[in-house]
């Protein structure tokens, strides 16, 4: 991250809900109280000391994550900061410009980045998000106005199809497109909408664009607006999203104090009034139908389409609806060219994405890389491998409608058709990473679990297609497995994800087909053999100590929460089958994969 | 504690002078059930049927709406919600032991309260905090990185503070 322009030293304090969670707001208070007691200016030359919150900078996982800015210098990271080892900072760093190199961040956290393009990202962790002029400061607000001083619609419109971007909520339709309908639309009353209703488990970039820098979004929304003639807007962000929710709402206001949203924008006669709308916990509303019925007021069921929204949309009114990371990719492509644009990416996907690595991968965290970049680089190269020495099993991408990949197709580039063409997909961008003991018969049950309860139940092949995939896959991974199960499954997800009316059941299927296809031999031993060669689903286990596994360590007699295990220095562990409660603690820990 | 007996103590006017502000708007159903929970907590029958008169809609439209999404609730809950998230990465890293840990401090299981209305554990699909999974909720604050002896913990203490309050 480059060095701050100005005179002042800045503290840069990471404010997302990671940051929140982890006592940003603590370590805030910390170093505003040393900067008022020290009176640290008089000791670094006279120079303002400035301490600001910013949004999330992606490596979740090491916050509280604070950046020191001195005058001319590269800023320096420290991780894991708390309110105690502030003074020492500003003591020692501040005060005297040594570095204080016990608590720097290492090498790992450098490494998290060095593969990463953050562009979409760039203000995140470096503007405040509740400050309209820090985000000015640094050239927000920028591309709306030479969109509207010095850009036809169509101009606008051309640059967004030149620059080939692709709807980054999952299914990539190319947005230039997608516009060009709604414009064409007859009628002069259209909504423009920002889907902020990012339901998916393991994706969370939305949430931190919204949180890290609300102006994008606003911006990109008012680009939009611009191209397609659209007078009134929402962002429909979950109700799940506290934080995100004030930072819109702040940022809302101030937009409009400024001039930048209301009647006659920047003096001109463009007018885009927008409001925001808060979900109520249901993960079909991410489906654009559902959620345009849901800003409504009504249940949120997703319709047929067609009449697709370009022409009947909200209250019948011609609408657009775009993902959250599909606008704020709008003002870079206005500022810097589509030509620009399009040197970043592969042939179809132009552009990055931002992925939400977790699970069982060291470094943890949003991460934005070009498109093309392999399945691979990302979990290894950014994300720094599998920890605690364990085995790479599989990677799930793209969240209930995705799929899992087995470790034979890591080298798969990722962009739309690529992911497609192997059974997963780009979906909303979660990538979670299992190692060896996890399950991928129980994995497919929980995804099932997921969309199952969350069908809305207009349609029966959703309603009860899922439903009865899900007791399927419960009797076999409670061991009462059947033959011919296996192919009972996947002649029911094909029917589904045929007949389904929308997207959630059209995909529901996916998690179990890829699992099927690239884990069978897993899903054969649960039903043939009784087995669980992960060891996860609790009635296929034995809970008993291989001795000639066991290293006598004695971690699995530590964490049994019901001491269920006896264990002696230098003996072998023993389980009370009487006592234990199959919670599986001791096998998640044993380092020697010793019980079976 | 009887439901109804809780009802009955409430005073339901404030809900006339919040309906009065979204009368005649176009979709305000949602806001204005949320704006009536933000208020009472949960959302009754006698809450939907003075909702209904103000607004003039039928309660079982509002009924019919307030069952479909997962934040409204017909009955009051505890001062202190755990939700317990059971995302994706959350579930590769162990949250169902979490919600087992809830169990075992309070006797509840997903989406019940305890008899006191301490505590209410709501099993959520995901926080959008993976990066620090497993990952619950006590009301507004969010504890990352758990394990099931880090979570019993916290909730340890909350209990303490609950005991300590009432």
């Amino acid at each position: 991250m480059s060095a701050v322009k100005s005179d002042i030293i800045e503290v840069h304090i990471c404010t997302g809900t990671a940051g929140v969670a982890s006592g940003a707001y603590e370590v805030m208070d910390a170093f505003n109280e040393v900067f008022k007691s020290k009176n640290v200016p008089a000791i670094v030359k006279e120079r303002e000391c400035k301490v600001k919150q910013t949004g999330c900078r992606g490596l979740c996982e090491r916050d509280v994550l604070v950046d020191i800015y001195l005058p001319g210098e590269e800023a320096a990271t420290y991780e894991h900061v708390t309110p105690d080892m502030v003074q020492t900072i500003v003591d020692e760093h501040i005060g005297e410009g040594e570095p204080v190199k016990k608590w720097a961040a290492k090498k790992s956290y450098y490494d998290f980045y060095r593969l990463q393009k953050r562009y979409v990202l760039k203000d995140c962790g470096v503007v405040d998000p509740e400050d309209i002029d820090d985000y000015i400061q640094l050239g927000g607000y920028e591309a709306i106005t030479k969109v509207i001083k010095e850009m036809s619609p169509e101009d606008v419109i051309e640059e967004v199809k030149k620059a080939n971007l692709r709807g980054r909520g999952g299914g990539g339709f190319p947005s230039g497109l997608k516009w060009t309908f709604c414009r064409k639309s007859p009628g002069d009353h259209k909504y423009l909408v920002c889907n902020a209703d990012e339901g998916d488990p393991g994706a969370f970039m939305d949430r931190s664009i919204i949180e890290g820098n609300p102006h994008d979004v606003i911006e990109g929304m008012l680009i939009a607006a611009y191209a397609i003639g659209c007078n009134e807007g929402y962002i429909y962000c979950r109700a799940e999203y506290p934080l995100a929710i004030a930072r819109v709402k702040k940022a809302l206001k101030v937009a409009e104090e400024r001039g930048y949203l209301g009647d006659n924008i920047l003096g001109t006669d463009f007018n885009f009034k927008l409001h925001l709308k808060e979900g109520a916990g249901a993960f079909v509303c991410g489906e654009e139908t559902a959620l345009l019925a849901s800003i409504e007021g009504e249940r949120g069921m997703p319709r047929p389409r067609p009449p697709f929204p370009a022409v009947k949309g909200l209250w019948q009114k011609p609408t657009n609806v775009n993902n959250v990371e599909t606008f704020a990719n709008l003002p870079m492509i206005i500022l810097n060219g589509a030509d620009w644009y399009t040197t970043i990416g592969t042939e179809k996907s132009k552009g990055t994405k931002i992925f939400a690595l977790s699970g069982k991968v060291k470094s943890t965290g949003l991460v934005e890389v070009p498109m093309g970049i392999t399945v691979k680089e990302l979990i290894y190269d950014v994300g720094g491998g599998i920890p605690k020495k364990r085995k790479f099993k599989a990677v799930q991408m793209g969240g209930p409608s995705g799929g899992c990949l087995p470790e034979d197709l890591l080298d798969t580039p990722i962009d739309y058709d690529s992911l497609t063409a192997a059974g997963a997909m780009m979906g909303s961008g979660g990538v979670v990473v299992m190692d060896e003991t996890n399950c991928m018969v129980n994995i497919a049950k929980f995804f099932l679990t997921f969309t199952q309860r969350e069908s809305c139940g207009k349609c029966i092949p959703c309603r009860v297609g899922t439903k009865t995939m899900l007791d399927i896959l419960e009797r076999i991974s409670d061991g009462k497995g059947r033959e011919g199960d296996i192919e009972l499954l996947e002649s029911l997800a094909e029917d589904i994800k045929i007949s389904s009316l929308c997207g959630l059941g059209q995909t529901a299927p996916n998690p179990v087909l890829t699992t099927i296809r690239y884990f069978r031999d897993e899903y054969e031993a649960h039903i043939y053999d009784q087995k669980c060669p992960a060891r996860e689903c609790p009635e296929l286990i034995e809970f008993v100590v291989i001795d000639e596994k066991c290293k006598k360590c004695g971690i699995c007699y530590k964490v049994c929460p019901v001491d269920a295990i006896s264990w002696e220095k230098g003996k072998v562990a023993y389980i009370d089958k009487e006592k234990c409660v199959k919670c599986r603690e001791c096998i998640v820990n044993c380092p020697f994969n010793a019980i079976d | 504690m009887d439901e109804n007996a809780v009802a009955e103590e409430l005073d339901l006017s404030k809900i006339d002078k919040i309906c009065e502000k979204y009368k005649g708007k176009k979709g305000s159903t949602i806001p204005v059930l949320q704006a009536v929970q933000e208020e009472y907590g949960y959302l009754s029958k006698e809450m939907l049927e003075r909702m209904g008169d103000v607004l003039n809609v039928s309660p079982h439209e509002l009924y019919g709406v307030l069952t479909f999404y997962a934040q409204f609730y017909t009955s009051p809950r505890g001062k202190y919600v755990i939700r317990v998230c059971r995302g994706t990465a959350c579930h590769v890293k162990g949250s169902g032991r979490i919600s087992e840990v809830v169990k075992e401090e309070f006797g509840i299981g997903d989406g019940e309260t305890t008899e006191d209305y301490g505590f209410t554990l709501e099993e959520v699909s995901c926080i959008g905090a993976c990066g620090m999974a497993p990952v619950i909720m006590v009301n507004d604050k969010t504890h990352g990185n758990l394990t099931p002896e880090k979570s019993r913990e916290i909730f340890k203490d909350y209990a303490e503070k609950f005991k300590e309050e009432e």
